[in-house]
C-alpha cells in the first residue's frame, strides 16, 4: 500500500453519502489528501454494481468502477434510516468538515440530518448536495440520468455533436455525473475558504444541470443564431476527423493569418517525405479562407492529405506532429492512452495494491504534477465494511457487544 | 451583496483563450482580485475572434470573451518590451496568485518561469495549465479542446458503430478548468494552512482522462477496448434522443428496469407496442431495440416535446428536452427560477446574459460582474495596487508599454 504522505486537504474530513451521481466528487477530495469516508448502506452500495468488472464478474468487490470512483477513500457501512444509526452519523458529524451527498431534495431533512439539523451538530459544516436539477425551482423532483443532463444541461452543445442525418449524441461514457462531482470539489473548496475567515459552515447546491452548461447560448444572445452538427463553411464541407493507417486523427486546414502555424508545419512534413504535390506546396494559404473556394478544391487539398494520414500509424502522427510543431493528434484508444510515451513521462500511472487479492493493477494517476503536494491514490477502493472496527470502536468508543448488536439489527 | 467568499485573494492573470480565463472567472465571480495582464500588441483570442455583437468586430465586443473574463480587472501592459516585463514583476509581487496557460515552456521563454516568480515572490502559487504538461515528448504540441478530447480516447467512444468516431466540439475544453480550479482552490488552503505556495503544472490530457477511468481501467486490467454505441445503454431501453414536433426539437428518453417501462407504456396510451411481446422484457427490448426506436420515433414526431417531458416524469422516469438557447435565455422556467443568467449592461453591446458559476453556495454565492473593457483598469490597478504616480503612468503611457 502506497505510504499516506501529505496532501493538499490533509487535515479534513469528509463523509460521503452519495450515490454514483456524487461519489467522483469525494474521489478527488481523497486523492488530495482528504479523509474520505465512504458511508454505504449495510451491503454495500449500488453503484458496485455498475460495470465494467475485473474479468467481467458480477461481484459487488469487483466493480471496476467503483474502484475507479472510491480511491483513497475508507469505507464504512450504516443504515441513517434507522435512529441508531442516524446517532451514529451525528457523532460522526460532530467531527467532520463536509458531507456530501446526492439523495434527492428533502430526503436528509426527512430523516433530521438536513443542513438545518447538522449545522446545530457543528456550525462549521460545509454540506455539498448533488442533485439532478438542484435544491430548488420547479424542476427540483424531476428525475435525471446521464443522457437527460445532457439534454436539459447541454441541448445546445449536443446539437453540435454528432452527424447531421442522426440525432444528436451524448459521449459514449456517462460524463454527468462527474462535472457534478468535480463541480462539488470547486464549491466545497470555495465554502472552505469562507470557512477559514468567517468559521461558518454552509450547504453547497450543486445541480447536474446547471453543470452541464457549457456557455453555448453565447451565439443566440448576441445575434439570435444557432449552432448545428456538421462541418459546413457557406458552400463547402470540411474534414476534421481522418482515417489514417490504425485508426483515425483530426486534422483541419486553416487558412489567413493563422495558416503559418497552422497549416504550413503539415505541408512541410508531407514535402519532407515527397507526398505534397507541388500545386499543395504553393498553395496561397495566408489568402485562403474556407468563406471563399469551391468543394473541388477542398476534394483535392483532402484528397492528398487522406493518402498522407493512411500511410502512417497513430503512433507515427504523434511523432511527426511533435518534430514539425503540427496540431495534429491521434484520436487514442484505451490502449493507446496506456501505451503513451507522454502519461509515461509524466508518471500518470499508478501501481495500486489489492491486498486482498494478492494483486497490484496499474490505475490512470494525478490530473495535475504540483511541485509539492500532487494529487495521489493513497490506497485503493474500501472493501464493503473495511473500516468499520476502525471507525466505530477505535473512534467513537462503541463496545464489542454494542458492536455486534449493531451489526445484528442490520445499521452496521 | 455581501463579503464575497474569496475576497483578499490576489491573482496576475496571463491567462487567454478559454480554459485559462475560465478558470480564473472562477476565482473572480467569487471574489478573488483578479488582474488581467493583457496587450493590444497580442490581443487575446476571443477579443479577436467572433462571435460578435451584431457581426461588427471589435475588442470589447466578443461574446465569449465577455461570458469567460466577467468580474476581473484589465490592464495593458506590453510585456515584449523591457518595462512592461518589469511591471509584470511588479503584479507578480503584489500577487498571491500567478495563473498562465500558454503552451508548454512559453511563459518560461518570456521570462516568467516558476523559478523568476518565485524569487520575486517565495511563497507564490503559480498555475500553469496546459495542454500536455509542462514535460513529456508532446509537451511543445499546442493544441484546442477538439484535439485534446481526441488525444484523451473521448472522440473514439463517441457516435456511431457503423460510423467513425463523431465530432464531439472543444470537450475537454469545459472538463480543464475545473481540476484548474479545484487543485488551485486545495493549493491555496494549503497555502495558508503552511505558508507554502508551490508550482502547480496541470495538464488538460490528464483531467480529461478522469472522466473515462473506468474504460481505462477496463483496458489495464481486462484488456477491453471500449467502441461506440450512439446514445444506447447496456443497463436500460429505450435509451436514445428522438425528434419531437418543431425545428430541431428532440427529447432525451432513458427507461431503466420493468417499472419504468410500464409506467412509459401507460404515458404513450393505447399504441399497439406497448403490448408487443417483443418488448415486453428488458433482455427483449435489447434484442429489437433498432424496431422499438422506430416504433417511439414514430410516436414523439407528432408530440410537443416539453409536454411529453412533463408528461413522463410526472409518470415518473427521467426525461428530458434538448434544451434550446431560447429555452435557456427566455423561456424555461427552472431556468429563472435558478437565476442562471444574470442580465449584464455592457457599454458597448448593450444587455447580455451570462451564466453565474454552477454551484451555489448558501451563505456566500458568486456575484458575477461586467467583464472588463480593453485596458480599462490600466490607472486603477497601476495606483491602487501598485502605488505608482500619474507621471510614472503617463511615461509609460508614451513609451508604449501600457499598451
Amino acid at each position: 500500500m502506497t505510504e499516506r504522505v501529505e496532501g493538499m486537504l490533509s487535515p479534513y474530513r469528509v463523509l460521503d453519502l452519495t450515490d454514483e451521481k456524487g461519489i467522483m466528487c469525494g474521489k478527488l477530495m481523497a486523492d488530495m489528501g482528504a479523509d474520505v469516508i465512504k458511508i454505504e448502506r449495510p451491503g454495500g452500495d449500488a453503484a458496485r454494481s455498475i460495470g465494467p468488472f475485473y474479468r467481467d464478474e458480477k461481484d459487488p468487490e469487483h466493480s471496476l468502477f467503483w474502484w475507479a470512483m472510491n480511491t483513497s477513500k475508507r469505507g464504512i457501512t450504516l443504515d441513517i434510516e434507522k435512529p441508531v444509526g442516524r446517532e451514529l452519523f451525528r457523532k460522526l458529524v460532530v467531527k467532520a468538515d463536509f458531507v456530501i451527498e446526492s439523495y434527492p431534495v428533502g430526503y436528509m431533512a426527512s430523516l433530521g440530518l438536513g443542513y438545518q439539523d447538522l449545522e446545530k451538530l457543528n456550525s462549521g459544516i460545509i454540506v455539498v448536495s448533488i442533485t439532478p436539477f438542484g435544491q430548488f425551482g420547479p424542476y427540483k423532483d424531476f428525475k435525471g440520468s446521464d443522457l437527460v443532463e445532457w439534454a436539459m444541461g447541454s441541448g445546445s452543445y449536443m446539437r453540435t455533436m454528432g452527424d447531421l442525418d442522426r440525432p444528436p449524441i451524448r459521449i459514449g461514457h456517462p460524463q454527468c455525473y462527474y462535472h457534478a462531482g468535480t463541480e462539488g470539489v470547486v464549491g466545497a473548496l470555495v465554502a472552505l475558504y469562507h470557512r477559514r475567515s468567517s468559521g461558518e459552515g454552509q450547504q453547497v447546491d450543486v445541480s447536474i444541470q446547471d453543470c452541464m452548461n457549457f456557455l453555448t447560448a453565447v451565439d443566440y444572445d448576441l445575434n439570435k443564431t444557432k449552432r448545428v452538427r456538421g462541418l459546413k463553411y457557406f458552400n463547402v464541407e470540411v474534414k476534421h476527423i481522418w482515417q489514417c493507417k490504425d485508426g483515425y486523427v483530426m486534422w483541419r486546414w486553416t487558412g489567413g493569418p493563422l495558416a503559418r502555424r497552422h497549416s504550413l508545419p503539415l505541408v512541410n512534413w508531407m514535402a519532407a517525405e515527397e507526398m505534397a504535390s507541388d500545386w499543395l506546396r504553393n498553395l496561397d494559404w495566408d489568402n485562403f479562407s474556407h468563406y471563399n473556394t469551391t468543394q473541388e478544391i477542398i476534394d483535392r487539398i483532402d484528397g492528398e492529405t487522406l493518402a498522407f494520414f493512411k500511410t502512417k500509424t497513430k503512433a507515427q502522427i504523434m511523432e511527426g506532429a511533435v518534430k514539425f510543431r503540427i496540431m495534429l493528434y491521434a484520436l487514442a484508444t484505451a490502449k493507446d492512452v496506456y501505451e503513451s510515451p507522454q502519461l509515461a513521462a509524466r508518471d500518470f500511472w499508478q501501481k495500486v495494491e489489492h491486498p486482498e487479492m494478492n494483486a497490484t493493477f496499474t490505475y490512470p494517476g494525478r490530473w495535475a504534477n504540483n511541485s509539492l503536494t500532487p494529487p495521489c491514490i493513497f490506497r485503493r477502493a474500501p472493501l464493503v465494511g473495511e473500516h468499520n472496527h476502525e471507525i466505530y470502536e477505535q473512534e467513537l468508543g462503541v463496545s464489542k457487544a454494542e458492536y455486534r448488536r449493531l451489526k445484528r439489527a442490520k445499521v452496521i | 451583496m455581501g463579503k464575497l467568499p474569496l475576497e483578499g485573494i490576489k491573482v496576475a492573470d496571463f491567462c487567454w483563450v478559454w480554459t485559462g480565463p475560465t478558470t480564473t472567472k472562477v476565482l473572480a465571480d467569487f471574489g478573488a482580485t483578479v488582474v488581467k495582464i493583457e496587450s493590444k500588441a497580442r490581443p487575446e483570442t476571443w477579443r479577436i475572434q467572433p462571435p460578435f455583437k451584431d457581426n461588427v468586430p471589435g475588442f470589447n465586443r466578443g461574446g465569449i470573451f465577455n461570458t469567460i473574463n466577467t468580474s476581473k480587472y484589465s490592464v495593458n501592459i506590453n510585456t515584449a518590451k523591457p518595462k512592461g516585463k518589469e511591471l509584470a514583476k511588479r503584479l507578480i509581487a503584489w500577487a498571491d496568485i500567478v495563473t498562465e496557460n500558454y503552451a508548454g515552456g512559453s511563459m518560461k521563454e518570456m521570462g516568467f518561469g516558476y523559478e523568476v516568480c518565485k524569487e520575486i515572490n517565495p511563497d507564490i502559487i503559480m498555475m500553469s495549465s496546459s495542454m500536455m504538461g509542462q514535460t513529456g515528448p508532446w509537451s511543445i504540441l499546442p493544441g484546442y479542446g477538439d484535439l485534446l478530447s481526441a488525444i484523451s480516447g473521448v472522440n473514439e467512444i463517441s457516435g456511431w458503430p457503423d460510423y467513425p468516431p463523431a465530432e464531439i466540439g472543444y470537450y475537454t475544453d469545459y472538463v480543464a478548468p475545473r481540476f484548474n480550479a479545484m487543485t488551485l482552490l486545495a493549493a491555496i488552503d494549503y497555502w495558508r494552512r503552511t505558508g507554502k505556495g508551490q508550482y502547480l503544472d496541470i495538464a488538460q490530457h490528464q483531467g480529461g482522462l478522469q472522466y473515462v477511468l473506468p474504460l481505462i481501467l477496463d483496458y489495464s486490467i481486462n484488456g477491453r477496448v471500449a467502441g461506440r454505441n450512439g446514445n444506447r445503454d447496456e443497463s436500460g431501453s429505450p435509451h436514445g434522443v428522438f425528434r419531437c414536433k418543431g425545428e430541431d426539437r428532440h427529447i432525451a428518453l432513458t427507461v431503466f428496469g420493468e417499472d419504468e417501462w410500464a409506467g412509459f407504456c401507460k404515458v404513450a396510451g393505447d399504441q399497439p407496442w406497448t403490448k408487443d411481446p417483443r418488448f415486453a422484457t428488458f433482455a427483449s427490448r435489447k434484442a429489437n431495440e433498432d424496431e422499438l426506436e422506430a416504433l417511439i420515433l414514430a410516436w414523439t414526431l407528432g408530440q410537443d416535446d416539453e409536454q411529453l417531458m412533463h408528461r413522463l416524469q410526472a409518470a415518473g422516469m427521467a426525461a428530458g428536452m434538448l434544451m434550446s438557447p431560447q429555452d435557456f435565455l427566455e423561456s424555461n422556467e427552472h431556468i429563472k427560477a435558478r437565476n442562471f443568467y444574470k442580465e449584464i449592461d455592457h457599454p458597448e453591446i448593450g444587455i447580455i446574459h451570462v451564466p453565474r458559476q454552477p454551484c451555489v453556495l448558501s451563505k456566500t454565492p458568486c456575484d458575477v460582474r461586467r467583464a472588463p473593457l480593453m485596458g480599462e483598469h490600466t490607472d486603477y490597478v497601476l495606483k491602487e495596487f501598485l502605488h505608482m504616480t500619474d507621471d510614472e503612468i503617463a511615461e509609460l503611457v508614451v513609451e508604449e508599454v501600457l499598451y
